[in-house]
């Protein structure tokens, strides 16, 4: 970031690495133009609004705006009960819903201290990687997308219509699923289930190969996203970065397994960082290798968990789910890896009342985007644009 | 928790946490409350309200703290004390691994909490949301506006006590 | 029966032979001093390549798109979706004419018209076979060049009349991105002029006649032609703004650029333009490069595959098979790879292609002098 721009007050220097193009460099002050990119804008990914301040085709700054899609999440929870919130938790990152879900469950039962049959935790884990997958091809495709590439969009979309599918076969639904409960999940995998996952397991390995050839290798790819936007590790873990962004700048965490929940300890799975070789560490380009890197690791859990899951005989998925969910009083901060990074409910009982006291929900493209201010000073329209798709906003999420 | 059974032996994350109170209960000394050692969420409660920023500085850099990684800061209300609060997650990411959680609170009306965004980025927006929901300030905070609702919105939402007002800009509010 | 007997009977030679004689009594029809007939004759490609381009060019966009794309495209107008065009049209014709209240009415106005005149006017000088010519300029290379700079005008007119701050983005990177294209795309223009030795449209094709097919095409007549052609193809993708050089209607950055705040039939003709424009740069293209309304096919012995597929409506089949192909490549190229920023794009021309192009204009006549 350093290296990439500085913006002051009547002199504006931008110096770029690659190619040693030294884009702008002058001490002339000209007049900046106040450029409102978004709400309603092609790359900004649902409603956020960018108040650019720019000279020419530079962003001197860009102040981020939310709230357009505020839907008053954590003032619901307290209207109703436990149970009630798991369909809310769907509609904040819609695009990855079992593991909003998910990490509200892991929260409530930290809280009741309840034991989840273990084939419970295998469709967790089978189904929250499924949605992983679906919610990086978006991620992957609408960063296509941002940089002017629209066939990789498509590809991406017509392999997650194929998860779309087997989730909503599983949950009945196709994107807001109410599918984990808390203590279980809403019904037992259908019969054939496994069988067609792991059919979309083969279908997709060679998918993801195409994808990349099509979009990671491609040069004008990689020259628009390449040093674009670098985070150095430090800054980013001040930032409060998680997930494959605080993965793109070279820190190898993972909840998975840094702060392992159900299964996950059972599972042999590498958390890729890139090496600095293909991108430079920090940069879009990271960000989004790390992203197509754990499809594939999600893929190969997702098959390990086939391999290991108890039968269904005897099984009800349901048989842990408390009548009536009144956790004692206390507090807790529950956790899971979300495709975006962690998500975190905090959530205050009073141990009276079927509803939380508080709950508050740490959601992580938020606290990701929270960097954009400092990430796009000095930057080009276009890179802006790589920026923000780079950090792939939910801006459900991010509102709440 | 108070009634945890004497003599059960704690999980090791929370052994970790108490370690580190520790650490921050020999700088600080009366500045901030016994540690809470349940297992849910390990926490202590500063008391002296003005010197968050100081711990927060402390845990951040002192070399067996490295709290370098600020999960979650939630403000919370607690209408009961008339007091309003925030809960601080913090991590040492990468570095020591371990985990506690903060709280800070503030007299619920005119009450000030000093920013701890400065330390932790990642407070900077936090701290905005939290003073949207519930209207403590955060003094020193370098760009003190609400973030979620309207700029002109009024009351805070999620204190206990909030109604919600008649109407906005000419549309009726309440449904 | 004899091989000779063969042309005789075969559907290329009706096709030629009748039909030369009959482009050749409409050319002489006159209505007292008026040539009917030759107007008749410049009129039909232009006409025929404004539906071809309004209709077919966006229907055939669609449809590759889509099969690019694991899709089906249009299906649902007509056979295949082979109406979608059509429906489209009658739409944006239906869809009233907004001008915003803070637009410059004269510019917002004039802006989409300087477009499409700029963009057609070059159509005039391509021949479209031996006969099919609107006006045969001997400076007509250099017309096309010089006329397509209009659009800039244009553009420029319709970013700035829209008052819309995207659409100024939009304007100035067009006309910085066009303009400095416009170098490497005459000089490499110029190499293939040097080696014809004229600026006529009609001469540089008909130099590149004869029985051998595709071996007379410039592409194939110098070791260096590949050079220029293949900087004119560049340059001209960035002249009309197709991908990857889209940074001017950048979707995704300028929300649709300089025509941002166009609706209706505004909308429509400035899409016409474009792919009207795309249409020319092949055209040029495949003149200055391939030979135009000239047969690929050579004659091996007695298979006369030239002399079948020679006569001025299979000329016009050519050069507008040899435009399709160029078109395909654009859309081609648009639907695989993402879009340069815009100092990458001023870099490749400024820093690679115009260099190159000097480079290939130094070989082309030494080339020319030396090697007969």
């Amino acid at each position: 970031m350093q290296e990439l721009g500085m913006a002051e007050q009547g002199s504006i220097r931008v110096s770029r690495k690659d190619n040693n193009v030294v884009v702008i460099e002058k001490d002339l002050a000209t007049e900046e133009m106040v450029l409102s990119m978004g709400p309603q804008h092609p790359s900004t990914h649902g409603v956020l609004k960018l108040e650019c301040l720019t000279d020419g085709e530079v962003v001197t700054s860009a102040e981020p705006y939310l709230g357009y899609l505020h839907r008053c999440f954590e003032k619901h929870c307290e209207m109703v009960d436990y149970p009630g919130i798991v369909p809310y938790t769907d509609r904040m990152d819609y695009l990855a819903g079992m593991n909003n879900e998910w990490a509200y469950c892991i929260a409530v039962e930290k809280l009741l201290d309840i034991e989840i049959p273990r084939r419970v935790e295998f469709i967790r884990v089978i189904v929250s990687e499924l949605n992983r997958i679906a919610s990086h091809l978006v991620a992957i495709g609408t960063y296509a997308i941002d940089l002017g590439a629209f066939t990789p969009f498509l590809f991406c979309f017509r392999d997650r219509e194929h998860i779309l599918s087997l989730l909503e076969w599983a949950s009945g639904a196709r994107m807001l699923y109410n599918y984990i409960w808390i203590g279980g999940v809403a019904f037992d995998l259908p019969a054939d289930f496994i069988k067609r996952v792991s059919e979309f397991v083969d279908y997709f390995r060679p998918k993801a190969v195409e994808l990349c050839k099509l979009l990671t290798e491609n040069e004008i790819f990689v020259k628009r996203t390449k040093g674009i936007g670098i985070m150095p590790p430090d800054v980013a873990i001040n930032y409060g970065w998680s997930g494959p962004m605080l993965r793109g700048s070279g820190v190898q965490w993972d909840l998975r397994r840094n702060d392992p929940y159900s299964v996950y300890p059972e599972l042999d799975f590498k958390v890729p960082v890139p090496d600095g070789r293909f991108s430079d560490i920090g940069d879009c380009l990271s960000r989004h290798i790390v992203r197509a890197l754990e499809m594939e690791e999600s893929l190969s859990i997702i098959e390990q968990c086939i391999s290991k899951m108890p039968g269904s005989e005897g099984f009800n998925p349901r048989s842990a789910v408390p009548k009536r969910v009144r956790p004692k009083a206390g507090e807790v901060y529950g956790r899971a890896e979300n495709p975006r990074g962690e998500l975190g409910f905090y959530i205050q009982s009073d141990g009276k009342s079927t509803r939380p006291l508080r709950c508050k929900a740490r959601s992580s493209c938020f606290v990701n985007l929270s960097a954009m201010k400092d990430l796009s000073r000095g930057q080009l329209i276009p890179d802006l644009v790589a920026i923000i798709g780079s950090i792939d906003i939910v801006l459900g999420e991010v509102d709440r | 928790m108070s009634d945890m059974e004497e003599g059960r032996v704690l999980p090791q994350s929370v052994q970790q946490s108490a370690a580190a109170y520790e650490v921050v209960r020999e700088a600080f000394g009366p500045a901030v409350s016994d540690f809470d050692a349940n297992e849910f969420m390990p926490f202590f409660e500063v008391l002296e309200t003005e010197k968050w920023q100081d711990i927060a500085l402390f845990m951040r850099d002192h070399p067996r703290l490295k709290f370098n990684y600020m999960a979650c800061l939630s403000g919370v209300d607690y209408p009961a004390e008339e007091k309003l609060g925030i809960v601080c997650n913090l991590e040492s990411l990468g570095v020591l691994g371990h985990r506690i959680a903060v709280k800070v609170k503030c007299a619920r009306n005119g009450g000030s909490i000093p920013t701890a965004s400065y330390v932790w980025h990642t407070a900077n927006w936090h701290e905005r949301e939290a003073f949207d929901m519930f209207g403590m300030q955060f003094t020193g905070h370098p760009d003190p506006r609400r973030i979620l609702c309207p700029e002109d919105w009024e009351g805070f939402p999620l204190r206990k006590d909030y109604a919600v007002q008649e109407s906005y800009h000419g549309i009726k509010v309440p449904y | 029966m004899t091989f000779s007997a063969i042309p005789l009977i075969s559907p290329p030679f009706l096709m030629g032979n009748n039909l030369n004689a009959w482009s050749e009594a409409l050319a002489g029809l006159t209505i007292s001093w008026f040539p009917l007939g030759l107007v008749i004759i410049a009129a039909i490609p232009l006409v025929f390549i404004a539906l071809y381009a309004l209709t077919y060019g966006v229907y055939g966009e669609r449809k590759i798109s889509a099969f690019m794309q694991d899709r089906l495209g249009p299906m649902e107008v007509g056979k295949w979706g082979i109406l979608q065009t059509l429906a489209d049209i009658l739409k944006l014709l239906q869809k009233e004419d907004i001008v915003p209240t803070a637009a410059d009415k004269f510019l917002f106005v004039i802006g989409p018209g300087i477009l499409f005149v700029g963009s057609f006017l070059a159509f005039a000088v391509l021949p479209f076979g031996p006969a099919f010519i609107g006006a045969d300029l001997n400076v007509g290379l250099f017309y096309a060049i010089g006329i397509v700079a209009l659009e800039v005008v244009g553009i420029l007119a319709a970013g700035w009349g829209s008052n819309n701050k995207w659409s100024l983005y939009g304007a100035v990177r067009s006309v910085a991105q066009i303009v400095s294209y416009e170098i490497p795309a005459a000089i490499a223009l110029l190499c293939g002029a040097m080696m014809a030795g004229t600026l006529s449209m009609q001469q540089i094709s008909v130099l590149q006649s004869g029985p051998y097919g595709f071996a007379h095409f410039f592409l194939f007549q110098s070791p260096i032609a590949w050079l220029p052609f293949l900087i004119y193809f560049i340059a001209s993708l960035a002249e009309t703004n197709r991908a990857p050089f889209d940074i001017p209607e950048a979707e995704s950055e300028l929300v649709a650029g300089y025509f941002t705040e166009y609706s209706g039939m505004k909308f429509a003709v400035i899409f016409l333009a474009e792919y009207g424009s795309m249409f020319m740069v092949s055209a040029i293209i495949s003149i200055v490069f391939l030979g135009g309304w000239n047969s690929p096919l050579p004659n091996i012995g007695a298979l006369a595959l030239y002399d079948w597929t020679t006569g001025p409506v299979w000329g016009a089949f050519w050069i507008v098979s040899k435009g399709f192909f160029f078109i395909f490549v654009q859309m081609w190229l648009r639907w695989t790879l993402p879009r340069l920023r815009v100092d990458q794009l001023m870099y490749l021309c400024w820093k690679v292609l115009t260099p190159f192009a000097f480079v290939a204009f130094v070989l082309t006549a030494i080339w020319e002098i030396y090697v007969p």
